[in-house]
């Protein structure tokens, strides 16, 4: 709710001292008009964790989890994209910000923990005959040099290849990985989300996009890239190269309630919950 | 007897407050867009943003003019699905119906503008989508998929408004015609639909601007590539969806680029609807 609102007033323009005070009197408001969430004093607290869209689903399980345990706290996830988490951490809009990518040169001075490692698969429709592909041809299909999965060794068939939209972490990050230098072409077809990919991939027996691993199901084939899976086994032993940090953000050193959690993440409970979807262990 | 009750004066000015207040966000909105997709416009340059044709908005390139080209096309495509369709429809139930079968199937057709766009988008991904890529070929989300959805969208507005037009032409004209030796074909071709003209322009129009704003369905129809198509089978991107996709995520000067498409579609849709109200009132003398 808080950081909504921040969100409304950074887009308003409307400068910083300006929208503290107006949010106080929003939370003063709220208080007296009898709309309090918890109370303050109680041992425990609120918390908002906030950003990227890739780690929210794996943070909200996290979250009823230690909430199912702690039932004196309150932790609410919300989404908004890794560079809006950033920017949460770095204001305070938001104690913890989630990024699903490793931070910009002018992003750094946040305090990171990586809960967890993500791997990037790359999919194919079931039936497709290919069971993996070089980085380089991955990349060229994204920047258009093929036509027919032929080309690649495929039966006939157009190429359909998906990616996500501009701005998405899961996008800067194969970018980064897979076309390095290369640009992807702008005939490709974009999805906002890395399930409305996996939809069309599924549909589709000539299509091919990139989605998170742990999202990766029967109705899709993940190919494997430069000889490796994508595979718990193979991203562990560092063979499959596909891989970004999924991060929590902190102002400083996480302290009270965000301390809590972080620790929660990174005990065995945490780490096994995230195992057990699909994710790689953070440390 | 002039003097107004101070009760009858409060009633008066809060009607008037509330009517203002309708007509103040409508102000606001169009402030604010401005505000936030102008100075933009003015930095990079209007001809690189519209006649530009790459769009990698976090590598400085802004081109849109593919999603102008896409909105156009995809609306056209509509228009061309919608209007004979729903001008059928509205002169069958007008001049051929009986008023028994008319009150059961006008209704029916305006419950079809009150299905959430999201609904429509999901049937085209489920049934229409698969169906062009098996037999026409391509991905499937297309422009042909994107003109169908807005077509059917678009159909309600257009016989409900056909429909009212219709029944307003003067029975004389038709007893006249009739009269005449003209059949009824005739005097429906001949002169209920020219005496109707003006009305029928208005409702393409509305049809027009449902479709061009559109953003729900046809994000989830046309596959949002952002390449000009080479054929109807090809994906396309809408100023609209641009705006839907990117606007989560977007910050810096992709956000203002976002808020500059918006600025565009704006005067895209005020200048189709003068150009339509103008050939209107010219056909009307």
């Amino acid at each position: 709710m808080y950081l909504i609102l921040h969100m409304i007033l950074t887009r308003l323009n409307i400068s910083t001292a300006r929208q503290e005070a107006f949010l106080l009197f929003l939370v003063f408001f709220l208080a007296a008009t009898g709309c309090r969430g918890t109370d303050p004093n109680a041992v425990g607290g609120v918390m908002t964790v906030a950003g990227s869209t890739s780690v929210q689903p794996f943070a909200e399980k996290l979250a009823e989890e230690f909430m199912a345990e702690h039932p004196e706290y309150n932790i609410n996830i919300q989404g908004g994209g890794s560079s809006a988490g950033v920017r949460a951490a770095q204001t305070g809009a938001a104690q913890i910000g989630m990024s699903s990518r490793n931070l910009k040169e002018k992003e750094k001075g946040l305090h990171e923990r990586v809960i967890a490692y993500d791997g990037i698969a790359v999919i194919v429709h079931r039936d497709n005959p290919l069971e993996g592909l070089s980085k380089k041809e991955v990349a060229g299909i994204f920047a258009g040099d093929y036509a027919n999965w032929k080309e690649l060794g495929g039966s006939d068939g157009t190429i359909h290849f998906v990616a996500r939209e501009e701005g998405s972490g899961t996008r800067g990050a194969f970018e980064k990985m897979v076309m390095e230098e290369r640009e992807i072409s702008l005939r490709a077809l974009v999805q906002a989300s890395n399930g409305a990919v996996r939809e069309i991939i599924a549909r589709d027996p000539g299509s091919i996009g990139y989605i998170s691993l742990g999202l990766v199901d029967n109705r899709v084939k993940a190919l494997s890239v430069d000889g490796a899976r994508a595979s718990r086994q193979d991203i562990m032993g560092g063979r499959y190269e596909l891989v970004r940090p999924f991060l929590f953000l902190t102002q400083e050193e996480p302290e009270g309630t965000a301390r809590t959690f972080i620790e929660f993440i990174m005990g065995p409970q945490g780490q096994e919950l995230l195992s057990a979807e699909g994710l790689i262990p953070g440390e | 007897m002039s003097r107004v009750s101070p009760r009858e004066l409060a009633i008066e000015r809060i009607l008037q407050a509330i009517a203002y207040s309708s007509i103040a966000i409508l102000f606001i909105i169009t402030f604010f867009i401005f505000k936030e997709g102008l100075p933009f416009i003015f930095r990079e340059g209007l001809g690189e943003i519209l006649g530009g044709v790459e769009w990698r908005p976090t590598k400085g390139q802004f081109g849109i003019l593919p999603m102008v080209v896409g909105s156009l096309l995809v609306t056209g495509g509509a228009l061309v699905i919608g209007v004979p369709l729903g001008l059928s429809c509205a002169i069958f139930l007008v001049e051929f119906s009986t008023p028994k079968v008319r009150r059961i199937l006008k209704p029916a057709i305006e419950l079809l503008a009150g299905i959430p766009s999201v609904v429509y988008g999901f049937l085209g991904v489920i049934l229409l989508v698969p169906l062009i890529r098996v037999h026409l070929g391509g991905p499937g989300l297309s422009l042909l998929a994107g003109s169908i959805i807005l077509g059917i969208m678009i159909l309600p507005t257009i016989i409900s408004i056909s429909i009212d037009v219709l029944e307003a032409v003067p029975r004389s004209y038709r007893e006249g015609s009739i009269a005449l030796g003209a059949t009824t074909t005739q005097t429906v071709s001949m002169v209920v639909l020219k005496a109707a003209r003006s009305g029928i322009v208005t409702a393409v129009i509305l049809g027009m601007g449902r479709a061009i704003g559109e953003t729900m369905a046809v994000i989830m129809v046309t596959g949002n590539a952002v390449a000009a198509p080479g054929s109807v089978l090809d994906s396309i991107r809408t100023l609209t969806s641009n705006i839907g996709i990117e606007l989560a995520y977007a910050s810096g000067d992709h956000q203002e680029a976002l808020f500059a498409t918006g600025v565009v579609l704006f005067v895209m849709i005020m200048v189709l609807n003068l150009a339509a109200s103008m050939t209107r009132r010219k056909r009307i003398r």
